[in-house]
């Protein structure tokens, strides 16, 4: 009833007067006497002097309408007025300014039920939907859009009248088409019209008020909302599959990244490395000391330190390559299995050093300001640090291709892969391609580690993290072929944030390793098998 | 027929290690449960039980012998075997803890309770009976290996790509176990078990008891392998490891020669899960590390692949330094284990048992027959698919 009373208030006030800016001086209502009157009013009184405060359109009433509202205005018994109260400071309710009643203050609260509440919250959006500030006014029209009532629509539509912000206005246009879809005396083309409007509007909420709408709505406007949710429901789909795509995108470029070395030591040599995940993981402990010296010592360049770290610890991990071909692996050439567990070996121990110097806790390195942050591109989130990745690993791999098919080195090393004793025949150098590739490999393996520093921790155990996932990508692309390594990296990544949703993370990654499986079953020579006598079995 | 087969396998050697293992399945029990604590020659029973877990280790290392060391078949997923048979194992006991868990309930385990499970799972059916139970430990990693070594073998997965899709299917197991879902004690796996056959796990009987049965089941395992290394089907294993494409190419089946050396080693694999679990009082998903299935090929390695007894001597004598390492320098255990790896490959290609033959029989075998190249040397056991090209000896490249 008291809403009621209050509704029909509201609607006639806002039909009265006819705009906002000329409200405060037409209005004939004496804030400050009203305010005082609140100490001692009943509720039905407060109820009248909410109606009457907010009628005068005068933000300044705002603060006391809240306070009210949140039960922190007071009456003092000792002087009769009425102040705020917000936790130990006592302030006037109209000016803001601090107020001091002295010792013999005695506050009691002035008491509120929720049906004022209601009534206040009502008053205020309806006072805020007229605000000078347009943020302000779009704030309250989607709280309209949120609480839809059909008391509000000749407020809403005054507003929307007076609304000069198209953006607002939508908004509001949308609150307008919600409080009609579910407001029970609108007829039906005014709801079948206002489903649009709703589509248009209220953004990612759209399904949901629709959805909640479609409940109550008349069947003649059911089949205009389902065909609305279903459309929008489309949407959504194609928005969150290209979600996953790039999600996968970024996967396969960390999976290429880390399998682009293995690749060319696999596919050259024949070599498995099991030390692979390890020579990321020296590179990226490289980075956190590149980046500790620079913080120590050269404050200014730490945007820079990744980009320096780059090269040293393509360097670093290029030359513990070349020392373990050299060391060990040339002695075990034609015996790929016996390498496979030389190297393993190798792996216990650099983690262990690793451990014993640095300790098992995970190390920090700082993201540089232009990798951090995110951006929205058409409503897809993108993070820097996660874009930059994926550009690095595409100049990696260009690069890569560049150095195989342009260099003198590359030519060698193409010419060992395929037909090793007519390589060596014609003269090339095979022990010292072998150590090239592999400290290229190597090499390439800390640049992955410089990049995995950014998504990742940085422990002796980051290795062990990617080296099995590394020898799936190489295995289900194809030995000795980069291309089938990119595709490969690329298809498990966005294969497996495709299954995510459906499966689960852990199911689904055990749903990809059984798909390699069985791939390898099909295809045992992988994706982009080479082709050749020298592989004939 | 069998007893052919039974009388060919037990050569000198082949006596002479089931001898041993049998002796020790008699002579450990007595010496913990006949001499009393504190005087010489006791053995205390945490040390029964260490040693129990060592032929265990055995038996798989035993197992993997047979498929690397025999059949040239690089497997990077026997702790799969091992720990699927562990499991069944597991489920058995965790079935006899009735109502003595933390929830009481006669037949949910505990942590199925904590999930707010209402019923067992079908799969945990039968699994209350012990022979049910010890018939799953051989068909479950039995079954997996046929049908994985099926598809592997017939479309002729060789070398490293088998070795590393293995190590998939570990992995995958890995992942799969650590789910609460799939019921199987997700990340704590299965423990606190009460009772086997009626006896309580922990007693000093039932360890003696578990104990002499590893025992007893390595020395069954060797017999098994003897024959089968001894058979011919044994000798076509060796030529599929040497040269498979000429083997293949001879007329062999070679794919059914593998599945069969597959299969047994994962049942033998999963015989020594189930012996270990009821020894160590858990099995949790950790035993399907891909890791551990490597750490398997080392004990191999180390004590020398292609000969019975290598195997059983590699997994005890590493897991004795392990248990050494761990207890007086655990910085340096992977600092030693790696070592060990590079070690042994680069300088020991035929382990502990070929160490004699390589400081001594080398010189004797060059004195005898100076000029003549041998062989299918062990240059060539990996690169099946490369010995069709380079088969003949005198055109191996110079590697």
């Amino acid at each position: 009833m008291l809403t009621h009373l209050l509704r029909l208030a509201l609607l006639t006030l806002s039909l009265l007067l006819p705009s906002q800016i000329a409200r405060a001086q037409d209005a004939a209502v004496d804030i400050p006497a009203q305010i005082a009157a609140m100490g001692e009013a009943s509720l039905k009184e407060l109820t009248q002097i909410v109606v009457e405060l907010a009628s005068t359109g005068d933000n300044g009433v705002v603060p006391v309408l809240t306070a009210l509202a949140d039960g922190n205005l007071y009456l003092d018994e000792a002087s009769g007025r009425v102040v705020i109260q917000n936790g130990s400071t006592i302030t006037d309710p109209l000016t803001g300014e601090a107020v001091d009643l002295g010792a013999e203050a005695d506050l009691s609260r002035i008491r509120v039920n929720n049906g004022l509440r209601r009534d206040i919250s009502a008053a205020l959006s309806g006072m805020t939907l007229m605000s000078d500030n347009p943020a302000t006014r779009l704030a309250a029209a989607q709280g309209f859009l949120s609480k839809p009532d059909a008391a509000n629509l000749p407020l809403l539509d005054e507003a929307i009248a007076a609304e000069t912000d198209a953006n607002v206005r939508g908004a509001m246009q949308a609150a307008r088409a919600v409080t009609i879809l579910t407001s029970e005396d609108a007829s039906i083309e005014d709801k079948n019209a206002a489903v649009p409007q709703v589509v248009a509007g209220a953004g990612r909420n759209a399904i949901t008020i629709l959805t909640g709408a479609l409940a109550d709505a008349p069947d003649e406007v059911k089949p205009t909302i389902e065909a609305a949710i279903a459309g929008l429901e489309q949407g959504r789909a194609v928005w969150g599959a290209l979600q996953n795509v790039w999600f996968g995108v970024s996967l396969g470029s960390v999976l290429l990244l880390a399998a682009i070395g293995l690749a060319i030591t696999f596919g050259v040599m024949g070599v498995i490395n099991m030390a692979h995940g390890e020579m990321v993981m020296l590179g990226a402990y490289t980075t956190f000391l590149v980046q500790l010296v620079i913080r120590q010592n050269f404050p200014g360049l730490l945007d820079y330190s990744l980009l320096i770290a780059l090269p040293v610890a393509f360097l670093v991990t290029g030359a513990i390559g070349v020392g373990i071909e050299r060391g060990i692996i040339r002695w075990l050439y034609g015996r790929p299995l016996e390498t496979l567990l030389a190297t393993w070996g190798l792996s216990l121990i650099l983690q262990q050093t690793v451990r014993s110097i640095f300790g098992p806790t995970n190390q920090m390195v700082i993201a540089p300001t232009w990798m951090s942050g995110s951006t929205d591109f058409f409503g897809l989130a993108i993070t820097y640090n996660r874009f930059w990745i994926v550009i690095f690993a595409l100049i990696v791999f260009f690069m890569l291709l560049l150095i195989l098919n342009r260099t003198p080195l590359g030519l060698q090393m193409r010419a060992v892969t395929q037909n090793r004793r007519m390589a060596s025949a014609m003269g090339i150098r095979t022990p010292f391609v072998d150590a090239m590739t592999f400290g290229l490999g190597s090499g390439i393996a800390g640049l992955a580690g410089v990049a995995l520093t950014q998504i990742d921790n940085i422990s002796p155990n980051l290795g062990q993290n990617y080296i099995i996932d590394s020898f799936m990508v190489v295995v289900f692309g194809g030995v000795g072929n980069l291309w089938g390594t990119f595709v490969g990296a690329l298809t498990l990544g966005v294969a497996n944030k495709f299954l995510e949703p459906y499966a689960g993370a852990v199911l689904g990654k055990i749903l990809i390793l059984v798909l390699i499986i069985l791939f390898i079953q099909r295809r045992p020579r992988g994706l982009f098998a080479l082709k050749g006598r020298a592989i004939e079995q | 027929m069998l007893t052919q087969a039974l009388f060919r396998a037990l050569d000198k050697k082949a006596v002479w290690v089931i001898g041993i293992f049998l002796a020790v399945a008699v002579l450990v029990p007595m010496a913990n449960l006949l001499i009393p604590p504190g005087q010489f020659g006791h053995v205390p029973t945490y040390l029964v039980s260490l040693l129990g877990k060592y032929l265990s280790y055995a038996i798989l290392a035993l197992a993997l012998d047979l498929v690397w060391g025999y059949c040239g078949i690089l497997s990077l997923g026997h702790s799969a075997f091992f720990a699927l048979g562990g499991y069944a194992m597991g489920m058995y006991l965790m079935r006899q803890i009735g109502t003595r868990g933390v929830y009481g309930n006669p037949t949910l385990p505990d942590f199925m309770v904590f999930l707010n499970w209402k019923e067992l799972p079908w799969y945990w059916l039968g699994f209350d009976n012990f022979w049910f139970a010890m018939a799953m430990v051989v068909v479950v990693p039995g079954l997996l290996a046929f049908i994985f070594g099926f598809f592997a073998f017939r479309s002729r997965v060789t070398g490293v790509y088998l070795s590393i899709i293995t190590q998939a299917m570990t992995f995958a197991l890995l992942l799969a176990f650590f789910r609460n879902d799939m019921g199987f004690g997700g990340n704590n796996g299965l423990t606190d078990f009460k009772d086997i056959l009626g006896a309580p796990v922990q007693a000093q009987s039932t360890r003696v008891i578990l104990f002499a049965a590893t025992a007893i089941a390595l020395a069954l395992s060797v017999l098994v392998c003897s024959m089968i290394v001894n058979s011919k089907l044994g000798k076509v294993m060796v030529a599929v490891r040497d040269a498979e494409s000429r083997t293949r190419f001879i007329g062999y089946r070679v794919e059914y020669v593998k599945l069969f050396a597959f299969t047994v080693s994962a049942i033998m694999a999963g015989i020594a899960g189930a012996l270990y679990v009821p020894q160590v009082g858990i099995i949790n998903p950790g035993e399907f590390e891909p890791g551990n299935s490597i750490e398997v090929v080392i004990w191999t390695a180390v004590g020398g692949r292609g000969t019975l007894i290598g195997p059983i001597i590699g997994a005890i004598v590493v897991n004795l330094g392990k248990s050494w390492f761990t207890s007086a320098l655990p910085e340096f255990w992977l600092f030693a284990l790696g070592a060990l790896f590079i070690f042994v490959t680069l300088f020991l290609p035929k382990g502990i048992v070929g160490l004699w033959k390589q400081l001594f029989g080398i010189r004797r075998k060059k004195a005898e027959e100076p000029a003549l190249p041998t062989p299918a040397q062990s240059v060539d056991i990996e690169r099946g698919e490369d010995s069709a090209t380079f088969d003949n000896p005198q055109i191996r490249p110079a590697e």
